[in-house]
């Protein structure tokens, strides 16, 4: 059996890997969330696919959108531009369905909180916090328009989620004049990797 | 194209296709021999749900590349895209990829 899993983590010396996985009532990769234990051994076969990535050598502005847990290989790119100190400023505009479905949420609050590189947008579609101003929602024309960086700015886009997701948020981009090659894209669905 | 929403990428495809292609193929530039569309192969449309694999076209929808296992034989066609590119300026993060732990 293989599957392909998103890595979240930054390249670090002591060569970790960190994946997410979301765990689904019925998922077909539930072995990995109920049946591996501690000191279990997994093959790997990575990293694979060398376009949707941010590298170091990029300063231009970041405009990250996710779709649920399409945050995680965005995460791959926000914690390694902690480290490399440059001066790509990021956006995240991040939906989810209700704020229990954030993945990283300390981290996230805590980047936010501090002002640091990243400008953090949530967009919720089934339930928001308390007091939150926007209905619950799915990411349109005008959330594009207000929170996104403009395309006047040189901006790269980078936008992960399930098909339906990707298909609307890079369709709502290329409607506000966005060139299509500074959008990249990476789509996921149950069907991903299934060989 | 988009009717359904029952298609990847080639970012996804990227792992199967890696036990064939010693070079990253998702940055891969293809041209299809269909349109003449030249694109990176992550843009393509990929459908995973069959018994191959089949990417597509983004433009013009033209099947770009089929591939399937079948017992130990891997099959491969690639006669939809005119032309592959790629970019061995990192051809040492292929040759000698991280160690995972």
């Amino acid at each position: 059996m293989a599957r392909s899993y998103s890595i979240g983590s930054a390249p670090n010396p002591e060569k970790h890997v960190e994946l997410t996985v979301e765990r689904l009532p019925d998922g077909e990769v539930s072995y990995l969330t109920e049946q591996v234990i501690v000191n279990d051994r997994l093959e790997l076969r990575g990293p694979i696919g060398g376009w949707f990535v941010w590298r170091t050598d990029q300063d231009e502005p970041i405009q990250l959108i996710a779709g649920g847990s399409g945050i995680v290989p965005l995460m791959a790119m926000i914690r390694p531009r902690i480290a490399a100190g440059n001066s790509a400023p990021f956006r995240l505009l991040y939906s989810l369905r209700e704020p229990e479905a954030m993945f990283y949420s300390d981290e996230l609050n805590s980047l936010s909180a501090h002002g640091s590189f990243v400008t953090i947008t949530y967009v919720y579609t089934r339930a928001t916090p308390k007091g939150w101003v926007r209905p619950p929602g799915r990411i349109d024309a005008a959330l594009i328009a207000n929170t996104t960086w403009p395309s006047k700015t040189g901006a790269t886009y980078c936008v992960c989620g399930p098909t339906p997701f990707v298909e609307n948020a890079a369709g709502l981009l290329n409607a506000c004049g966005n060139e299509p090659e500074k959008i990249k894209t990476e789509r996921f669905g149950p069907t991903g990797g299934k060989q | 194209m988009n009717s359904g929403a029952n298609y990847l990428d080639g970012n996804a495809a990227g792992g199967e296709l890696s036990r064939i292609f010693a070079i990253d193929i998702a940055s891969a530039e293809g041209r299809c021999a269909h349109c003449g569309t030249t694109k990176r192969f992550a843009e393509a449309q990929v459908y995973m749900n069959g018994p191959g694999l089949v990417a597509r076209c983004l433009v013009c929808g033209h099947i770009l590349l089929r591939a399937a296992n079948v017992r130990q034989h891997t099959l491969l066609d690639v006669c939809g895209m005119r032309y592959l590119s790629f970019d061995t300026s990192r051809l040492s993060d292929s040759e000698n990829p991280p160690e995972f732990p």
